[in-house]
């Protein structure tokens, strides 16, 4: 049976067993964070949230998934109907392909390549063409505007979001994920780049288009930005890129500084535990912030969005970035020196 | 100087933001006050105003005199009254209609009416798939009468030390 799975079919066969496995716990997840999300905004806001379909609901997301498929997909007239159609697949695309490269477990990712997190990096960049296409198929001002809203914003963010990954990756001395979450053994990198960490975790909000930087959708200045004239299916894989990019920002997260897979208390009872579920919680966890912070802060002004992306982060992440090279050579801290 | 500085910590060590947080946080585990509104609904005053009705007197015979003080009244214009003396030489209305799309539920008929005959229930779940299922006529109204008549005449007698 094994020598099977050497062949070059058997690789093929496996690794689309392998993504399977991975790709249909993700949709069912990203269907469960819309309820994650309107529940816990809700218990933030003294509600309840969705309690009718299913026991505490928990059929909501099915019930919403069901109305999207039979609604009516709506072309608008002037638009450019293949780029049109073709701006959700891709943006929905990338937030899944990304996912070929987050280890789970210990070696537990489809590819487990030397440049993991450059492809994270790659794959995250050409997020902003589905968001630019769709504005720019749609014909209509306000997608438009919230498509050049989306692009400097995702653009200016991920700067200071490279400057952090350096600095993680001067610290571990390997491009691969794996050896990442390794290098985090004795002490995660939240604890000693923890200004690093704040800066991640924002630049990710910024990334993920969610509030308090959701000025690509402002639904109360520019309707819904880029996905104004969007409906039904296409209007539900925006939604499923969206929050799928939410889950991998707080894998990345989860990877680069709390240690991915790790037991966080490093003794008996707890290293038995499967580092599956460990990844799951620290996941759960960075998802539980995401949606807290858009239940607390209300949105920036756009210059604001651009002053902090480009007068605080940058100069802050770029500064921590000398820091660190500084302290790690100076003490022979360097890795593979 | 040291304002300048004060603020800057502030800024980078991001203490308005984690305090914001904290304040959700909190709320979060408090008690929710949702209505499971179809399930659980609120109180209602005596004085609601809501789904109209005509009332009979207790042996059956309507009370509408049709002198269509609540037709005048209406600042909406809603209410429609035709009128003709019954055969007993009663007056009576043969025609009262209200557009119920047209009411802004200002309660003034029910003031008007010398004879308690025209009254805004306790009941706002009237919703209807239809314009035309709005339009109600004297039949809908008296149904209404004889469906509500225990909580309107509870309704009348609560409110009564008050008019």
């Amino acid at each position: 049976m094994m020598a099977f799975f050497d062949t070059d079919l058997g690789i093929v066969i496996l690794t689309l067993l392998k993504s399977l496995a991975l790709i249909v716990p993700l949709l069912i997840g990203v269907a469960y964070l819309t309820y994650a999300e309107r529940k816990v905004m809700g218990a933030i806001q003294l509600r309840k949230g969705p309690n009718i379909v299913g026991p505490f609901g928990l059929a909501q997301p099915f019930a919403d998934a069901l109305k999207m498929m039979f609604k009516e997909t709506i072309i608008p007239a002037g638009s450019d109907r293949i780029l049109f159609m073709m701006a959700p697949m891709i943006t929905f695309g990338l937030a899944v392909v990304a996912w070929a490269v987050i280890p789970v477990n210990d070696h537990w990712a489809i590819a487990n390549i030397n440049v993991g997190i450059l492809y994270l990096l790659a794959i995250s960049s050409l997020g902003v063409y589905g968001i630019i296409i769709a504005g720019w198929a749609s014909n209509s001002k306000y997608a438009f505007l919230g498509a050049m809203r989306s692009a400097a914003q995702m653009v200016s963010y991920e700067v200071s979001m490279g400057f952090v990954i350096v600095t993680v990756l001067i610290c571990v001395g390997s491009l691969n994920l794996n050896d990442i979450v390794m290098a985090q053994r004795h002490i995660w990198f939240a604890i000693p780049l923890f200004p690093m960490f704040v800066v991640f975790f924002i630049s990710g909000l910024a990334e993920t288009n969610r509030a308090p930087f959701d000025l690509a959708e402002g639904e109360t200045e520019i309707v819904a930005g880029f996905f104004v004239e969007y409906s039904a299916m296409s209007f539900a894989l925006f939604f499923l890129g969206e929050y799928a990019n939410m889950i991998l920002i707080s894998a990345t997260t989860t990877i680069l500084f709390l240690g991915g897979w790790l037991s966080p208390i490093p003794f008996a009872p707890f290293i038995w535990v499967p580092g599956v579920i460990w990844f799951l919680l620290k996941l759960f966890a960075c998802l539980f912030v995401f949606i807290w912070v858009r239940a607390t802060f209300p949105r920036y002004r756009y210059d604001q969005l651009m002053a902090l992306g480009w007068k605080v982060f940058l100069p802050l992440s770029l500064g921590y970035l000398v820091l660190v090279a500084g302290v790690l050579e100076v003490f022979g801290w360097l890795p593979n020196a | 100087m040291s304002m300048r500085l004060d603020r800057a910590a502030r800024g980078l060590l991001m203490t308005e933001l984690v305090s914001g947080m904290a304040l959700t946080l909190r709320t979060f585990f408090k008690p929710k006050v949702t209505l499971n509104y179809p399930f659980e609904k609120n109180p209602i005053s005596p004085r609601f105003k809501g789904e109209h009705a005509l009332r009979r007197y207790p042996n059956g015979e309507e009370r509408c005199i049709a002198c269509k003080l609540c037709e005048a009244v209406c600042p909406a214009q809603a209410i429609t009254i035709e009128a003709e003396p019954r055969d007993d030489g009663s007056r009576r209305t043969t025609r009262y209609d209200i557009d119920m799309t047209k009411c802004i539920f200002c309660g003034l008929c029910e003031e008007a009416c010398p004879v308690d005959a025209i009254v805004e229930g306790p009941n706002f779940e009237f919703a209807t798939e239809t314009r035309e299922e709005l339009m109600y006529n004297k039949a809908k109204l008296l149904a209404n009468g004889d469906r509500w008549e225990p909580e309107l005449a509870k309704r009348l007698e609560l409110d009564a030390p008050y008019r």
